[in-house]
């Protein structure tokens, strides 16, 4: 039998100060750095917006593709090599009155005419009018909202409001330091990373069930005596390590093949992904248990405190 | 032996047969989203309230005509906005003769009488609005499916979103513009008479007669490709509508006698729309007539005679595929109103293939790091895990048939995922079972108590990410939505395969008659 730990018997939990200290950090370096960068670099789908993939038959160079692209006076493009030195995506921001049809037209031609360029292929071609991206803006913050919801919901029904809040708290973490990794990466937020952040939210608070859950089962079966619950807390954290560990690894390894061999087009995904289980793993005890703990003892001293006042009257 | 036992056999091997009788043959079951196959996806805005508008201009005509036979004077009759028509008679004395003859029109209401200075307006009715604007709608989108009918797309998707939008996906279409030329086109055929009473550069300059207006000529149907700006010929014609492409019933590509080459398109009108044609010729011999498509004017050849038996020819300098294009939507006919592109996306059929492949090596790739991490680490177990997963995977394509979910390339990404995810559940189990082992419980007892207990702890992490991926599931964008399909479906199947089905296969291997002495775990 292969274990990773033996009957482990960490202080996680004591050690939450120091978390506390790490994550707040993180959360300030994600928001600094998002604000630095004047917040997050939208893709496409939500500014609205044409993007043209070509591929050519010869290496072209930018400066051979911005120089036959000036000529059609589409605004300022942006011209990015993808994936390999023959493929080219090229962004061009939304025109007045100018319809998809008209952009696509208007770029083949002046590709075709432009000089040494040689053959090429136009391989995809995405265009979204600014009602649509306006429209997608609106939903993420939707969807991201109505997942956190979600969560509190359901946990603040299967356990207690302090679980639910924390849990929360540890998600709302894990999508800033994503977000703060993204911007500081120079990556574009996108309807793929969209749904990886809600994955991720679904991910992180799955680990936080667990040691809830543990939690619950221990207390519940034979009330361990002259425990705190701080104590009772990280024993839950600790008996649940092997299984954390392991599932965050197998998740970790295919977020890492999708990162690496996805392609391109899954890049930024997988890399979202790649991050939020590092981040995910990290929140569960020492954001969402860690708060729980502090929640609790602070309620239960001042339970203990009015029934002093109470006994001194 | 377990009870049970051979019901839930009967039970797995009822699902694996269904998935397999889903899933036969692979190539025709499963739905390949246009990124991966390639194909253009198309969002369309339907612009209803030019609809509304037109209706609105064609019930003023029709009134100012309707008074006119009464013998009642009128002043003014404009449209006001798109719905409302502002009445203004020669003389207050006809009111009563006027109130009657606009009782007529049903679909209006009367508003603002101003008795004493012979004025009112005319409001359409809001339901009427509505009704109006949903036609404009749902005959677009008939008639963009017939025109996709004509051009030949294999299975395209054309459906109604929202109010006024149209949704269309075609899948492995070979040249994208030409599709989009083809659907976006409204396609109103006019003819109109040319007005030559000035010329073009007076009209220009500002002297353009009462009922007149300047469109320019040039190539209709034919695209531009080299990116240069085109050539436009100015043309004064009169405002006034003789005939439209309504009245057509055929309209077919021919060659073009006159230049080699070079291709016509010939319409036949209906019977009405021939004696109409008949009279405009015959009424204006000498004169210019305007072909005019879509607001441009495509030719403007002189009426040598009166032309009968209800044929025409438009010319343009055509290509065999314009021509071709033209006769399709002349046939489907015009669009009630305009259609916006509010969102495309086009990929090639070569992308397709390609992000296909890429997709595909990642599954493996993912799927394959799991499948030997758990059989290194739990060993016979992990063999258990690892025929659950690939049972898993079984029911997740065989589910995504069955529905006619589409498969798309962050549906592969949400594959990889589930894979991830649905180990995790086992990771569960087994971890509980070796504890409960530690503690000192015989193997069949941990087995038991460790499937019993991460139980409450599976059902709670399926529901908590089920519930994010449904949230996926309403978002619109087909893509984030395929991502969503694919995590729901699988962990719906992780629920019945890392579960109950790895739990019968303990049963089978642990659960016999005879004693069992250790866990390969």
């Amino acid at each position: 039998m292969i274990e990773l730990f033996r009957n482990p018997n960490y202080d996680f939990i004591g050690k939450r100060k120091w978390a506390y200290i790490i994550s707040i950090a993180f959360t300030l370096i994600s928001l600094g750095t998002l604000a630095v960068r004047g917040g997050l670099r939208y893709d496409l789908d939500f500014t609205g917006g044409t993007l043209i993939q070509v591929r050519f038959e010869q290496v072209p160079t930018v400066a051979k593709i911005r120089a036959s692209l000036a000529t059609i006076q589409l605004g300022e493009s942006i011209i990015q090599e993808f994936g390999d030195n023959r493929e080219y995506i090229i962004r061009l921001p939304l025109v007045e009155a100018v319809g998809s049809e008209e952009i696509s037209r208007r770029v083949q031609g002046a590709l075709g005419a432009g000089p040494s360029l040689g053959k090429f292929e136009i391989r995809r071609v995405e265009f979204v009018g600014p009602q649509v991206g306006r429209e997608l803006q609106l939903q993420a913050v939707y969807l991201v909202l109505a997942g956190l919801v979600w969560i509190a919901i359901y946990l603040a029904f299967r356990f207690d409001l302090r679980g639910g809040v924390a849990a929360v708290v540890a998600v709302c973490h894990d999508v800033i330091v994503c977000l703060g990794a993204l911007c500081l990466t120079n990556r574009e937020f996108s309807l793929p990373v969209l749904a990886a952040l809600l994955t991720i939210i679904g991910y992180s608070v799955n680990d936080t069930i667990v040691a809830y859950d543990r939690l619950r089962e221990n207390r519940g079966r034979s009330a361990p005596k002259g425990r705190t619950f701080a104590q009772q807390m990280n024993d839950a954290v600790n008996q649940t390590l092997s299984r954390t560990i392991l599932t965050s690894l197998t998740t970790f390894f295919s977020a890492a093949v999708l990162l690496f061999f996805g392609g391109k087009t899954l890049e930024d995904f997988a890399f979202v992904l790649f991050v939020g289980v590092i981040t995910g793993t990290y929140s569960t005890t020492y954001v969402a248990a860690a708060l729980v703990v502090d929640w609790t003892n602070h309620v239960e001293g001042r339970l203990r405190r009015g029934k002093k006042a109470v006994a001194k009257a | 032996m377990p009870r049970n036992l051979r019901v839930r056999i009967a039970l797995v091997l009822v699902i694996v047969a269904a998935s397999v009788w889903y899933l036969y043959p692979p190539k025709k079951t499963i739905n390949l989203g246009l990124d991966l196959q390639g194909g253009i996806h198309l969002m369309l805005g339907v612009e209803a309230d030019k609809h509304v508008a037109s209706q609105t201009d064609r019930a003023a005509e029709d009134l100012k005509s309707a008074l006119e036979r009464k013998g009642i004077a009128v002043k003014r009759i404009a449209r006001d906005g798109n719905t409302a028509i502002q009445v203004e008679l020669a003389s207050p004395q006809s009111w009563n003769d006027a109130r009657t003859v606009v009782a007529e029109f049903a679909t209006f209401e009367r508003r603002d009488d101003d008795q004493a200075a012979g004025r009112f307006r005319l409001v359409m009715t809001d339901r009427y609005v509505r009704q109006l604007r949903d036609e404009a709608v749902r005959q677009g989108l008939e008639t963009i499916r017939n025109r996709i009918d004509q051009f030949g797309v294999s299975e395209p998707t054309i459906t109604r979103q929202g109010a006024d939008q149209i949704l269309i996906q075609l899948p492995g279409v070979q040249d994208p513009a030409r599709a989009k030329a083809l659907i976006g086109k409204t396609a109103l055929l006019e003819f109109k008479l040319l007005d030559e009473r000035t010329s073009p550069d007076q009209a220009l300059a500002g002297q353009l007669p009462e009922g007149s207006e300047i469109l320019y000529e040039r190539q209709c149907g034919r695209d531009k490709k080299d990116g240069k700006a085109e050539v436009k010929k100015p043309v004064v014609v009169q405002k006034r509508t003789l005939l439209t492409g309504s009245e057509l019933t055929d309209a077919r590509v021919a060659a073009d006698p006159n230049s080699m080459g070079n291709w016509q398109v010939s319409i036949t009108f209906t019977a009405t729309g021939g004696r109409i044609f008949g009279e405009v010729t015959e009424q204006n011999v000498g004169r210019r007539l305007a072909i005019v498509l879509d607001s441009t004017v495509c030719s403007s050849p002189r009426i040598n005679e009166r032309i009968p038996g209800g044929h025409a020819v438009i010319t343009g300098q055509f290509t065999a595929e314009d021509a071709q294009d033209l006769a399709i939507v002349l046939r489907a006919g015009a669009l009630p109103a305009p259609v916006v592109i509010l969102e495309e996306r086009t990929v090639g059929p070569s992308l397709g293939a390609d992000s296909i492949r890429q997709g595909l090596i990642a599954i493996s790739g993912s799927a394959l790091v799991v499948f030997v991490f758990m059989l290194f680490y739990y060993r016979l177990s992990g063999l258990v895990a690892d025929v659950a997963l690939g049972l898993n995977l079984l029911i997740l394509f065989a589910c995504m048939a069955a529905i006619n979910a589409t498969l798309t390339l962050p549906g592969l990404a949400g594959i990889a995922l589930t894979i991830g995810m649905a180990v995790d559940t086992n990771i569960l189990i087994f971890e509980r079972i070796r504890e409960e082992m530690r503690v000192g419980k015989t193997p069949r007892a941990a087995i038991e108590a460790g499937f019993r207990r991460a139980l409450r702890t599976i059902v709670d992490t399926h529901l908590t990410v089920m519930g994010t991926a449904v949230i996926l599931l309403s978002f619109g964008t087909s893509s984030v939505k395929g991502f969503g399909v694919s995590l729901f479906i699988g962990l719906g199947a992780s629920l019945f395969t890392a579960y109950f089905f790895t739990r019968l296969l303990f049963d089978l291997l642990y659960m016999g008659r005879r004693k069992v002495e250790t866990i390969s775990i």
